[in-house]
């Protein structure tokens, strides 16, 4: 057995879940990294065990599959000190307005999927006294847009669930942080206009996230710029916000 | 499409920018007119494809690293910065790097980036020992001094022509720590400059910053930095074996007018310099590395002081035998002109490795110029001087050489030719770089 922290990545393909996975490796944490196709997934436990000299593990984990969780909860050989769900789908917001089924794949993927397995860990956690987790929700979250709303309106179910399970667990020793991210540089933003002054590199939310769990920190927006432009976005009055192409 | 440009953002041209996400992706997406490019740090027109431009930064995991040996098999798009960081902490640095550790190894080994230890150590291929290439023609081989040695030999130095770069094996350098146990020398003019570079011969590291608005009796007059890997003892105390690196904190964060860069302040600029430089002379001290190795990172996206036009960067080399005439010439005609960049480099070569490897024994010299007037005119005057004395152009560094100026520079072009027909008998890979000087017309 190794006296090192662990952490295991819920999504752990994305470029969010390969920098979170980067960070805490580099500050010596073991990490699990869990995804639908693990061979896919390979690749990136080298690439840490080159870098870091950390145990990587890798765990099979469908966000759509809620009847997998418990066992996949149970399954692990250890309880890790750290989960982090970087699970989410943006979807197409087009698409979804009249197809029922894309709707629902972007609701599940974004609020259903990652509250479950969320609140599976956090009933574990508290049996155990201590314990981290992490979910990456969204800006989009604060407020729905008319470009995005099924996406945002899970979001902020994800965020009203962590918000709550934050409050309930931190009698118990559990921490809980929600991260927004903002704009990020990734597969699941290419080809869309990003504002640039607003707009980072997955690695820096990586470190983001690494730096929140450590000094135990409740919200961040990874850019600080976020927390002003979404500020301005949710005081708003209705009247006004409806009339703005955004 | 897109408009790409290279860290000199001088040409700016369209051309379709791709990220694929696997090694299959990559295949796909190499059209003809295509060329891999990795950060972006090549100054001129090698890393913009003709048609399209296959970013490969998104390739950036480490395959295998032997801690023992240093032996590390990469992918391409793996940043020297991040090499450095997460292995400099485990005594390995690369053994060469650049004058900036923003480029990736699959842009170092196609560009066979030289650093201040050239004259002694060689440049960036020397310590690569294979690479996994996916050819023009569609294959994806493993090339290295013993299999497919002229693949190999063709794409150290090849600026990506032979193919795209996917994964590499290198050997990197045992360090006891971060730091440079550096020595500065001042020089009062060009001959001590080359003199006290000749002296250098047997330091790891050296280079030398010359003052390019002095003239007359001080022409040529610089500071010499010559540099040692620091043992343990040698770092002073409290200080950590590996010093942390920043990230580049001042940006400049919009294009400085251009009248910013006049020979006023430049002339001003490289006083200060030279003064501050020469008081620190004479004794070693100890330096991390980051500013030993790379002084302009420290300030991202500084290519934005020359203005919006951007800017050329004219790299040449000169054999050592009458190198000195020439260089004098070339800095006398730079300081009377008065626009060049603030500071300019000088440090020697040795024999370059790849066929089209940029190095040969003798001087090489670095000027920044921002792209205005009649400053291509100036720069093929140069060009004419440095043709005459048997010397070339970097191809990392250029925008605008001729093809006669190229094509009198790299003898073994035509060796090199053949291997990039066999590589890719269609002509698949093209770049803008190749268009204006290699390709048929």
């Amino acid at each position: 057995m190794t006296s090192r922290k662990s952490a295991i990545v819920l999504g752990g393909s994305s470029d969010i879940g390969r920098a979170a996975a980067r960070a805490f490796a580099k500050a010596g944490y073991d990490v699990a990294l869990a995804g639908r196709d693990v061979a896919a997934l390979e690749p990136d436990a080298a690439d840490l065990r080159a870098r870091y000299n950390v145990e990587v593990g890798l765990r099979t984990f469908d966000v759509l599959d809620t009847a997998s969780f418990e066992g996949f909860v149970s399954g692990l050989a250890a309880l890790p000190d750290v989960v982090i769900s970087i699970v989410g789908l943006l979807g197409v917001q087009q698409n979804a307005e009249s197809d029922l089924a894309h709707a629902t794949t972007i609701m599940r993927s974004n609020y259903e999927g990652p509250s479950l397995i969320l609140g599976l860990f956090a009933e574990k956690f508290l049996a155990r006294g201590s314990g981290t987790i992490v979910g990456v929700s969204s800006v989009a979250g604060d407020r729905g847009r008319a470009s995005n709303y099924v996406y945002g309106s899970a979001k902020a179910g994800f965020s009203a669930f962590l918000s709550g399970l934050r409050a309930r667990a931190s009698r118990g020793g559990v921490h809980v942080v929600t991260v927004k991210p903002g704009f990020v540089r990734t597969k699941m933003t290419e080809g869309m206009k990003l504002i640039g002054p607003l707009t980072v590199e997955a690695p820096v939310v990586g470190d983001a996230i690494l730096n929140a769990v450590e000094k135990k920190t409740d919200v961040i927006y990874v850019s600080g710029k976020w927390r002003l432009v979404m500020l301005i976005i949710k005081t708003l009055p209705e009247a006004v916000f409806k009339k703005l192409k955004f | 499409m897109t408009l790409v440009s290279g860290w000199g953002r001088f040409p700016v041209v369209d051309s379709e920018l791709l990220r694929p996400r696997s090694f299959e992706a990559v295949g796909e997406a190499v059209v003809t007119g295509s060329v891999a490019r990795g950060n972006g740090r090549a100054y001129g027109d090698a890393a913009i494809g003709a048609i399209r431009t296959v970013a490969m930064t998104g390739f950036d995991r480490v395959r295998s690293f032997d801690p023992v040996t240093g032996r590390i098999r990469l992918e391409a798009g793996v940043l020297l910065s991040d090499l450095i960081d997460t292995f400099g902490p485990r005594g390995f640095l690369p053994f060469v790097v650049p004058g900036t550790r923003f480029v990736s190894v699959g842009g170092a080994i196609a560009a066979d980036v030289h650093g201040k230890n050239h004259h002694c150590e060689g440049g960036f291929g020397r310590y690569v020992d294979s690479i996994l290439l996916r050819t023009g023609q569609g294959e994806t081989i493993e090339a290295s001094r013993e299999q497919n040695s002229d693949a190999f030999f063709a794409t150290v130095g090849g600026m990506g022509l032979t193919g795209v770069i996917l994964e590499a094996t290198m050997r990197l350098r045992p360090v006891e720590t971060g730091w440079i146990r550096e020595r500065v020398i001042s020089a009062s003019d060009l001959d001590a400059a080359m003199r006290a570079l000749d002296a250098g011969d047997s330091a790891t590291y050296s280079v030398a910053w010359i003052d390019c608005a002095a003239r007359g009796s001080d022409l040529g007059r610089s500071l010499i930095y010559l540099g040692e890997h620091a043992r343990t003892g040698e770092i002073a105390d409290g200080a950590g074996a590996f010093p942390a690196g920043k990230n580049p904190g001042l940006a400049v964060p919009v294009d400085l007018p251009s009248m910013t860069l006049n020979r006023y302040s430049i002339r001003a600029f490289n006083e200060l310099y030279y003064r501050m430089g020469a008081r620190r002379a004479g004794g070693g001290h100890v330096v991390s590395l980051y500013p030993y190795f790379f002084p302009l990172d420290s300030i991202a996206d500084w290519n934005r002081i020359y203005g919006r036009r951007g800017f050329l960067q004219h790299q040449c080399v000169i054999p050592e035998l009458g190198a000195r005439a020439v260089l004098g010439e070339i800095l006398d005609r730079v300081a009377r002109r008065g626009d060049a960049s603030f500071l300019a480099v000088l440090k020697k070569l040795g024999q370059g490795d790849g066929i089209l490897s940029f190095p040969l024994p003798g001087y090489t010299l670095a000027l920044d110029f921002p792209v205005k007037g009649d400053i291509l005119n100036f720069l093929d005057e140069i060009d004419r001087l440095v043709v005459a004395a048997g010397g070339r152009l970097y191809l990392a560094k250029d925008a605008r050489q001729s093809r006669a100026t190229f094509e009198a520079g790299y003898p073994a072009l035509r060796r090199f030719n053949a291997i990039r027909k066999s590589l890719d008998p269609a002509g698949t890979i093209r770049s803008k770089l190749s268009q204006r000087l290699f390709d048929e017309v």
